[in-house]
């Protein structure tokens, strides 16, 4: 829905990037004081008014949530930092460092090194890494597959509806942990590939967000536009793309966004209880699980690969809130 | 109602007959579970061997296995574990202790996520709103074994220091060989309980006191809370007996709902303190290659998970006398 912004009273008109003309509904005569071309208004009046895109509306409505702001780029930081941060610092994870056993942090290795010799900051970049690897493909892939199975249930309800969300109950009655664990006992003994830990995850996520979705579609078929599209002669592919699914896209991108921060705290523990990611490798999982013994004589092995959990987790449910409250069209906070 | 129940469970069942099943093949396909006994030196002799496959029945094809399984199941057999023990000996023991440290969690963690959600309802946006969320938000990215582990490394080893004398304990569920009666035994059992409970709510709570929190405030919005008002009603009565009461139903289903969590972080908080609960029986029979030993977890887990759902239903009903079940 176009939104009328009264807050450039008599303003010199901003110039926009956006070309507000091709909002779906727009209303250009509405538009008056924006020169399409981009140079001086066209004529001087006394209110001027412009209409805002829904993606305009939410992307300023996220801007003005200092939290969520500050909290994507934090983690956009510590994604580049455990992404690629492991070339570029001067020790690899898998070295061995004659004669650094146990230190303190220092200038050399800022978050100490282990019993072995390992330099902790390597370790928990690598850690980071295949943590981090893991939760963004678990949520892209659960997000694709619980929005299609959630999608298809809710439109087509009936028969398709009742098995698939039968085979969600499925998924959803016995406890994650336990799949997690048999399924992880089994792959990562033979290959402790990061991939197939995130294939497991993926494989079990998607059933939350197909309950989600179904709910979604099962009310937004129902709605007036949905009905005067098929009477205008639209088929269920436009119905449900065009129609359907941008009107459930917030939802789908905040559950998307809380799925990462589930699957890494779900991958760590995993790692933690030695069902996930396996030495030669290392996670952030398993390096709490080694320092815990030394918690109190050498914490630095203890605190630096927590940290660094709380902190994507934290960063990605203070986005995952900022974006709830964008897309809510009845926050009335902030004015967009 | 009774017939409510009835269906409810009856079209449980074969969820979990199917779930079962499959985590039945995983296991059972994963490989020769006596290769640890084969393996050992000093050779263990073949008779011996041959035993234990009859009596797991690894001389069977697997659809014959799975039979044997279910029907022992329907008659409360358990079957025998890896190592020949049955599986249903140690298990009410082990769902005891589980259960204990789950209950307090949960209690807890119900009673915390309403205070803290209802408080920060009605002060919305005040500091101490900002102060439950930010708390909300922390331990809702918190891994429980790192809380776990500081727990007990910080708040027990610092406390029991401080007193001179071991109050809070950090390993296991209780001391072994312990006498005296029940009541003798309590404190034992509560000093162990205490940072598991603590460490599992704490993690427990914080997405419940976010719901509670935005429940409480759709509430507090609506019009019959200001008719309420107007009417001349105390703001304390209008608070509990109007606004909370409607407010705690969204709460209902979403603690039955995450029952499953709840267990799954009850693993993670076992093995952190070593308990020999059922999170350690998981573990050790996913490690083990067991199949029945997995799967007698797996019937346990499922069944409580299908009965909170369904008290949720039911409890549903109780706050919103709008749902009626026929």
């Amino acid at each position: 829905m176009p939104d009328i912004d009264r807050d450039e009273l008599s303003a010199p008109a901003p110039v926009h990037g956006t070309p507000t003309g091709a909002a779906p509904g727009g209303q250009p005569g509405i538009d008056v004081g924006r020169n399409p071309a981009g140079g001086a208004p066209l004529q001087e009046r006394e209110f001027t008014v412009r209409v805002r895109t829904q993606r305009e509306m939410v992307f300023r409505r996220f801007l003005s949530h200092r939290l969520a702001v500050g909290s994507l780029v934090v983690f956009v930081l510590l994604l580049l930092l455990s992404l690629v941060g492991g070339r570029f610092w001067r020790f690899s994870y898998a070295d061995v460092i004659a004669g650094d056993y146990s230190l303190p942090p220092s200038l050399t290795h800022p978050m100490g090194t282990d019993g072995i010799g390992h330099d902790v900051f390597a370790q928990v970049l690598r850690g980071s890494q295949k943590s981090v690897q893991i939760a963004l493909l678990v949520s892209l892939l659960s997000t694709v597959v619980g929005t299609v199975i959630g999608a298809v249930a809710g439109y087509y309800r009936g028969v398709v509806d009742n098995v698939l969300m039968r085979f969600v109950d499925l998924v959803l009655t016995v406890p994650l942990i336990a799949i997690l664990a048999v399924l992880g006992a089994r792959v990562s003994a033979k290959s402790g590939n990061w991939l197939i830990v995130a294939l497991v995850l993926a494989g079990l996520l998607w059933a939350p967000i197909s309950r989600i979705v179904r709910g979604l579609f099962l009310s937004l078929r129902e709605k007036e536009y949905v009905e005067a599209a098929r009477a205008l002669g639209a088929n269920d592919g436009r119905i449900i793309f065009r129609h359907l699914l941008p009107n459930a896209l917030g939802s789908i991108i905040v559950n998307a966004t809380v799925i990462v921060a589930v699957a890494i705290l779900t991958e760590t523990a995993l790692s933690y209880l030695g069902l996930g990611v396996k030495r030669p490798d290392t996670s952030l999982g398993l390096l709490i699980s080694d320092g815990q013994a030394a918690a109190q004589t050498r914490p630095w092995l203890f605190y630096f690969p927590g940290l660094f959990i709380i902190l994507i987790a934290l960063t990605v449910n203070f986005i995952g809130d900022g974006l709830r409250d964008a897309f809510d069209p009845t926050q009335t906070r902030v004015r967009a | 109602m009774l017939s409510y129940i009835g269906r409810r469970l009856l079209v449980s069942a074969p969820i979990l007959v199917i779930s079962s099943f499959l985590i039945f093949v995983l296991v059972a396909a994963a490989g020769d579970p006596l290769a640890d006994l084969r393996g050992r030196n000093p050779p263990v002799p073949e008779s011996v061997i041959q035993t234990r496959e009859r009596l797991l029945w690894l001389n069977h094809p697997l659809p014959n296995r799975y039979w044997h399984w279910l029907t022992g199941i329907v008659r409360g057999d358990f079957g025998p574990s890896i190592k020949g023990v049955n599986v249903g000996s140690d298990l009410a023991h082990r769902m005891l202790v589980t259960g204990r440290m789950v209950a307090l969690a949960m209690i807890l963690a119900v009673l915390f996520a309403i205070v803290t959600g209802v408080i920060s309802a009605v002060r919305q946006y005040s500091g101490i709103d900002y102060t439950f969320t930010f708390a909300g938000f922390l331990f809702l990215s918190m891994p429980v074994f790192w809380f776990a582990a500081l727990l007990k490394e910080f708040l027990a080893i610092k406390l029991n220091d401080s007193l001179g004398r071991t109050v809070i304990y950090t390993i296991g569920d209780s001391t072994p060989d312990l006498s005296g009666n029940f009541f003798q035994r309590l404190p034992n059992y509560a000093g162990h309980l205490v940072l598991p409970t603590i460490a599992l709510a704490a993690v427990t709570y914080a997405s419940w006191s976010r719901y509670q929190r935005s429940a409480m405030l759709d509430v507090l919005g609506s019009d019959y809370i200001r008719l309420a008002r107007a009417k001349g009603l105390s703001r304390r009565r209008v608070m509990v007996r109007h606004a909370l009461r409607t407010a705690l139903i969204p709460l209902t289903t979403i603690v039955a709902v995450d029952i499953g969590a709840i267990l799954g972080g009850a693993v993670i908080t076992e093995t952190v303190f070593a308990w020999h609960g059922m999170g350690e029986m998981l573990i050790q029979s996913v490690t083990d290659q067991d199949v029945n030993r997995t799967l007698a977890w797996l019937m346990v887990a499922g069944v409580v998970v299908i009965l909170f759902n369904l008290l949720a239903d039911l409890l549903y009903a109780v706050l919103d006398p709008r749902i009626r079940y026929a």
